[in-house]
Parts: C-alpha cells; sequence; structure tokens
C-alpha cells in the first residue's frame, strides 16, 4: 500500500481498525482525542462496536467485558486518563484477557499539561495497578512504528493472553508523517472466538473469567503461571534498535521521542569525530537487558536521555550493574529536549571519557 | 395421604428456619437430632395427620432452593403443574 | 371426595440455571431467593445457554459458582460497564448483572447512571439491603436514617452522613430507562410479585426496549443482628416505607403488551 501523510492518534487508530479490532471505548483526553475522534467515525462504518464512555474508568471496564466476549478490543488515553485505568489493567491482568491500549502521554503529575513526556514509564513498564503483573510495553519512535506496533500488539496480546501498551508520547500523537497502512483484516467470526471466551453455555459447562483466587494457595499458583508467562515473554519478545555502536566509546540509551532526538545529536557528534551510538528500546517490557549489558562490556560511558526525571534510567543501571558510568539527561513537565542540549551532554561525556 | 409432602436437602439446608415460620399447617419442624454436612440442624417434614397441602410457600420462602414440593393433583393436570 | 384419578406432581424443585453448589450466604439471606428468581426466569425463557452474568463484589462475588451459565467478574461497581462493553459486541446474547447497595449505589453510581442514560440493552438486578455485608456490616448509601452500623454506630445521622439514595426513583428519570422496579424479598406473597418482576426485566432486554433493572430488597441477618424472621420483618416495617415497592418506569410497549 501507498505512504500517507498520517496524524499520529489517527494512524494507531486506523492501524488498529486494519488489525481488525472489533470494539473500541474510549473517551476525550488531549492529546489523543483524534483517536477518539477517528473510531467514532469509523467503527460504525464498518459495522464494528464504538462507545465515547463516561469516563476512563468506565471505558476500560467496557474493553474488559469485551475482551471476556473474545474479540480484540482497545482503548487509547494519556496520564491522567491512564491512572484511572489502573484498577481495570490490574483485573484484565488477572484474568488474563487480551487487552490493547495506546497511551499517549503528556506532563505530570497530576492535571499537569498536554506537552509531550515519558513521564508514564513506571506506571506502565512495572504494571501501575496493583498486585504482581507486568504488561508488554512498545514504543514507538515513528508514525510508522506506531502503526506497526499497534498492530503487533493484537497478535502478541492474543498469543500471551495479556496486555499490550503502545506508550508513545502528545508529539507522536501529533504530528504527521508519510507512513503505510496495511491492508484491512476482517473482525473475527464468532465461531473462531477462543476456547476461553464467554460465549452461552451452550452444550458445555460454564466458562468463568474473574480475577479473584481466595484461596491463598490457588492465588500463588495463578501467580507462578504469571511469572511462567513472563518469563516466555522475556525470552521472545525482546526488540530494539541500535545505531553506530560498532566502535562507540559512548552509548546513548533513549526511547521514543527522546530516541528520536538521541538520534540526531549523535549524527552530529558523529559528524564530529565523538564515537557515540546509540541504543533505542522499543521494548520497554520485556527490557533489552542483555542487549544494554554487552553494550556496557564496550563503552567507556552511558548516558540516558528521557523526558521524564528518569525512570527507565533505573532499568538502565540493572543492566550496566555498575560496569561504567551511567549518566542522565532530561527534561520533565512536557519540555521536549532538543538535540543541541542532547549534544551538549555527549560532548561533555566524551571529554570526561577520554581524559 | 396428605395432599402435600416435601423433601429438605440436607446437602443445601442451612437450618435458617424460615419455611417453618411460614408454613400454613406448621408441619415443619426442626431435626435437632442430626447435622447436616455443613454443620447445620436442618429442617424436615413431620406431619403425622397428613396436613400439608404442597402450597409450596416453604419452597418460596427458602433462600437455598432446598426444598422439593409434591402435590397430588388430577392426572390430567399434570403437565400443567410442573414449574 | 371426588372420583378423579390423582397423581403425585413436583409442583417446585431446584431450577435448571442455579448449580448444585451450597452457597456460602447466611442462612436465610434472600440473595439465594434473588438467586432462585433469576433462573427461574432464564429457564422459562429458554435462555440460559446464551447468557452472561456479571457478579459484583459484595457477598455475591462468588454468585458465579451457583449460576450455570458462563460469568465475568467486575470490579466493584464497574458491572454496568462491563456489561454494556460485552453487550454491545453480543447484542443478541441476554446480559445481567447482579449488584449490591455498595456496588451499584456508591462506587459505581456513575457507571449504572449512565449504562441507564444510554438505555443499555442489559438486565440489572439490585440487591438493597441498606448495609454492606461482604466487608462487615458499614453503612451504605442506602442505609436507613438512624441504622446502626458499624461505620454509623449511634446510627445514620442525616446531617453527617445525609440521606440514603434511592436509585429506582433517580434512574427512572432517563429516557434510556425502560423498566425500573422495586419488589421486596420479605415474605411468599412479595417474592412472588418479585419473579414476575425479574421476568419482566429480561423479556424488557429481549424486546429491545431499553434499559431494565429490578431492586430487590433484602436482607442481612448477620450484620443487623436479628434471626432470619425478623429480618424479613423489618424490611416490611422499616425498608418499605423508605423504599416503596412500585413500578418508576414502565415502557409504554409493555403496558400495550399487558393490555393485548
Amino acid at each position: 500500500m501507498a505512504k500517507e501523510l498520517l496524524k499520529g492518534n489517527v494512524a494507531f487508530a486506523e492501524a488498529a481498525i486494519r488489525a481488525g479490532c472489533e470494539a473500541y471505548y474510549g473517551y476525550p483526553i488531549t492529546p489523543q482525542t483524534e483517536a477518539l475522534e477517528h473510531m467514532a467515525k469509523r467503527m460504525p462504518e464498518l459495522g464494528r462496536v464504538f462507545l465515547q464512555a463516561e469516563s476512563e474508568v468506565a471505558a476500560i471496564n467496557m474493553v474488559y467485558g469485551a475482551a471476556c466476549a473474545g474479540v480484540r478490543v482497545m482503548s487509547s488515553s494519556s496520564s491522567p486518563g491512564v491512572s484511572l485505568m489502573m484498577e481495570g489493567l490490574s483485573y484484565i491482568a488477572g484474568s488474563e484477557v487480551p487487552v490493547v491500549l495506546v497511551d499517549i502521554m503528556r506532563g505530570g503529575p497530576g492535571l499537569g499539561n498536554i506537552a509531550p513526556s515519558q513521564g508514564d514509564y513506571n506506571q506502565i513498564v512495572k504494571g501501575g495497578g496493583h498486585g504482581d503483573y507486568r504488561v508488554i510495553t512498545l514504543a514507538p519512535a515513528t508514525i510508522q512504528e506506531l502503526i506497526d506496533l499497534t498492530v503487533e500488539a493484537f497478535d502478541i496480546a492474543e498469543k500471551y493472553r495479556c496486555i499490550v501498551v503502545v506508550l508513545a508520547d502528545g508529539s507522536i500523537g501529533q504530528m504527521m508523517e508519510p507512513a503505510e497502512l496495511p491492508p484491512m483484516q476482517d473482525v473475527r467470526k464468532r465461531e473462531d472466538r477462543p476456547a476461553w471466551s464467554l460465549t452461552g453455555a451452550k452444550d458445555r459447562d460454564p466458562r468463568v473469567v474473574t480475577s479473584i483466587y481466595i484461596d491463598p494457595v490457588e492465588e500463588e499458583v495463578f501467580n507462578l503461571k504469571l511469572v511462567e508467562k513472563q518469563k516466555e515473554i522475556e525470552a521472545n519478545e525482546v526488540r530494539f534498535r541500535s545505531l553506530h555502536l560498532e566502535d562507540a566509546e559512548i552509548a546513548v540509551v533513549a526511547y521514543g521521542t527522546a530516541g528520536r532526538i538521541a538520534q540526531s545529536a549523535i549524527k552530529q557528534a558523529r559528524d564530529e569525530g565523538i564515537k557515540v551510538g546509540l541504543l533505542r528500546p522499543i521494548s520497554l517490557y520485556p527490557f533489552p537487558y542483555d542487549e544494554i549489558g554487552k553494550v556496557a562490556d564496550q563503552v567507556k560511558r552511558i548516558l540516558v536521555v528521557e523526558m521524564s526525571g528518569g525512570q527507565m534510567l533505573d532499568d538502565v543501571r540493572l543492566a550496566v550493574n555498575g560496569k561504567v558510568p551511567v549518566d542522565f539527561y532530561g527534561r520533565m513537565g512536557g519540555m521536549v529536549p532538543l538535540p543541541d542540549e542532547v549534544f551538549e551532554q555527549i560532548q561533555e561525556l566524551n571529554e570526561k571519557a577520554n581524559a | 395421604m396428605a395432599k402435600g409432602r416435601i423433601v429438605v436437602d440436607e446437602e443445601l439446608c442451612k437450618g435458617c428456619e424460615l419455611c417453618i415460620s411460614v408454613c400454613p399447617k406448621n408441619v415443619i419442624k426442626m431435626a435437632n437430632d442430626r447435622f447436616t454436612p455443613q454443620g447445620y440442624h436442618p429442617a424436615e417434614l413431620v406431619d403425622p395427620d397428613e396436613e400439608c397441602t404442597g402450597c409450596a410457600i416453604c419452597s418460596i420462602i427458602c433462600p437455598d432452593a432446598a426444598i422439593t414440593v409434591f402435590r397430588m393433583v388430577p392426572v390430567e393436570k399434570i403437565k400443567s403443574t410442573k414449574p | 371426595m371426588t372420583d378423579k384419578k390423582m397423581a403425585e406432581a413436583l409442583i417446585f424443585s431446584k431450577p435448571e440455571s442455579l448449580t448444585d453448589v451450597p452457597t456460602h450466604y447466611c442462612p436465610g439471606c434472600t440473595h439465594g431467593v434473588a438467586h432462585r428468581l433469576i433462573a427461574e426466569a432464564i429457564d422459562e425463557m429458554g435462555v440460559r445457554e446464551n447468557t452472561v452474568g456479571i457478579a459484583p463484589v459484595g457477598c455475591s462475588v462468588f454468585a458465579y459458582n451457583y449460576f450455570n451459565m458462563d460469568f465475568a467478574e467486575a470490579a466493584h461497581g464497574r458491572a454496568p460497564a462491563m456489561a454494556t462493553g460485552f453487550k454491545r459486541v453480543n447484542p443478541d446474547m441476554n446480559v445481567f448483572t447482579y449488584q449490591g447497595d455498595g456496588d451499584l449505589a456508591s462506587i459505581g453510581a456513575a457507571e449504572i447512571l449512565h449504562a441507564a442514560g444510554r438505555g443499555e440493552m442489559i438486565t440489572v438486578i439490585f440487591i438493597n439491603n441498606a448495609i454492606y455485608g461482604m466487608t462487615g456490616g458499614q453503612m451504605a448509601p442506602t442505609t436507613l436514617p438512624g441504622q446502626k452500623t458499624t461505620s454509623s454506630p449511634l446510627g445514620r445521622d442525616i446531617e453527617t452522613h445525609g440521606f440514603p439514595l434511592k436509585m429506582c426513583e433517580i434512574l427512572s428519570q432517563l429516557d434510556g430507562s425502560a423498566y425500573i422496579v422495586r419488589r421486596s424479598l420479605h415474605d411468599a406473597a412479595n417474592i412472588r410479585k418479585a419473579k414476575k418482576a425479574v421476568r419482566q426485566a429480561f423479556e424488557v432486554q429481549r424486546q429491545g426496549l431499553g434499559f431494565s433493572m429490578v431492586e430487590l430488597l433484602s436482607n442481612c441477618p448477620t450484620n443487623w443482628r436479628m434471626t432470619a424472621k425478623e429480618s424479613l420483618v423489618w424490611i416490611g416495617e422499616h425498608m418499605v416505607p423508605v423504599f416503596p415497592i412500585g413500578d418508576f418506569k414502565v415502557h409504554p410497549a409493555i403496558v400495550e403488551s399487558k393490555k393485548g
């Protein structure tokens, strides 16, 4: 299919539709409302389900209800709305129904602002809601990646019966770039709905979708099952991109928009002869610990760049395990760093590295 | 014989005594000589004078669907009396 | 004595839509009665195999162990939203929620309001026993003025705690509501009427007339500190005056069908 000029929010909504998403339940919140509006127009055109819920609390529970039916369903929101969804996400994780959520992060905490940020890393990557669970977290840096990861998210969510969050920020949601949308997939036929789904107890025993295991013995067994699933996910679903790392003395680790900005800074630094490379995680859970560990074996210093106070920073430190110094550069509150700022940090680190 | 008859399922009866309190003929009593598997004294039909009419009020009030009710009816009506 | 041939007929037995699992409810708790009425209605309509129930958080959190049909467990108060999400992708299925007074009128107030407002084609069975049972007897939005609970130990004080919420009265104001009625489970006559209402509510869903809810005045002998019998009397004497039994919204099509 040909490339089209697409706005991020519209791109991921349409990508979900192409992936056969059957229902969308959401609520307006800047900077992702265009997704809701696109779904409002497109879903009825295709005979699929759209509903603007009364709140994000209601929206995520509607998603939970539809997920119990074994259909492809999603929601999208931004940071304060995602906070409201945390209860629902915990329940969804505890009942192992597949769900896709897109979080277009904005400045916080609290009401914050509508500018881009990466302040939800901990909330999403570490689970967010109560209890022991993880959500697969995929972080695009371009509109094309946003499209591709949204489509993949549905497949992965169903493969593992888990939540997949596509974690982007307001600039990705709002910007426009040429990108290609995949061909249209129909929604799943009723008879193809999964064996665990609620379809009515006809000619079979009743099924129950629940997250309660009142007996701690059983609850632990369930939790261990989730742990086994996580091990499988960690073994199979790590994604990242690396650039100019072959001879690098400094490595920058950054994801999403921060990764893209770092890429510009690295290009500028390379032009000046600085041996710097980029490792851009695309899966934040499962995190590329091994890969960053290998980079730490090779380089002299690592710089983490985030649009937050340093949340992925902790995971990088874990991966580096003290081998080399890990520095941090971040902007918060919706401020987006310029490549020049990151370039200056690289310059300083280069001097320290070769002192 | 009595017009009506009830059977109390002792797996389900919790001895709440609501059936006893509503029976218009007072033919249900607590069986204090024994316990159900859940540890309750069950209710039971005690109808020496064959007074039970099968009115089924006990089964309506019973929260545990523990009471099965039978009633003598004209044979031709049997299909229509099954709930 | 007539010469007609008599035989023993089965007058009542446990509905097919209930399982054989003994319930964990307290002796005399009318949850069991409410469950049975729902099961009877579903059996009569022959829709067990096409029904999904959504269980709440409360004493009836394990309702799915007692109903012989597909079920999902909702977060506290969120059952109407879950039911909405499920029904919208399965419009031909029979979907109901079963909720207590904390679940529906406290934490779930927004969800029930909007489900009714949207006219969701679901049926809600609302168990109002004026108290929080599962957590040990705290005040509910429907607790009566003066009623003692563990979080209103001196009795519900209007000055501090405000007035009970009358959910039928509230939800019947909404255009999306098609059938909003209150019945009681405190004696056989009222239980019979409650059964008819539950059946009617499911028929309203089947006919696609809109949102249906049956509020059932229920007991909590344990937390009210009464015997089962005393608790049923208490409903009649104290709850009914505050929560009148009646029909608050009845879709014209229902009225018409009863005439014809």
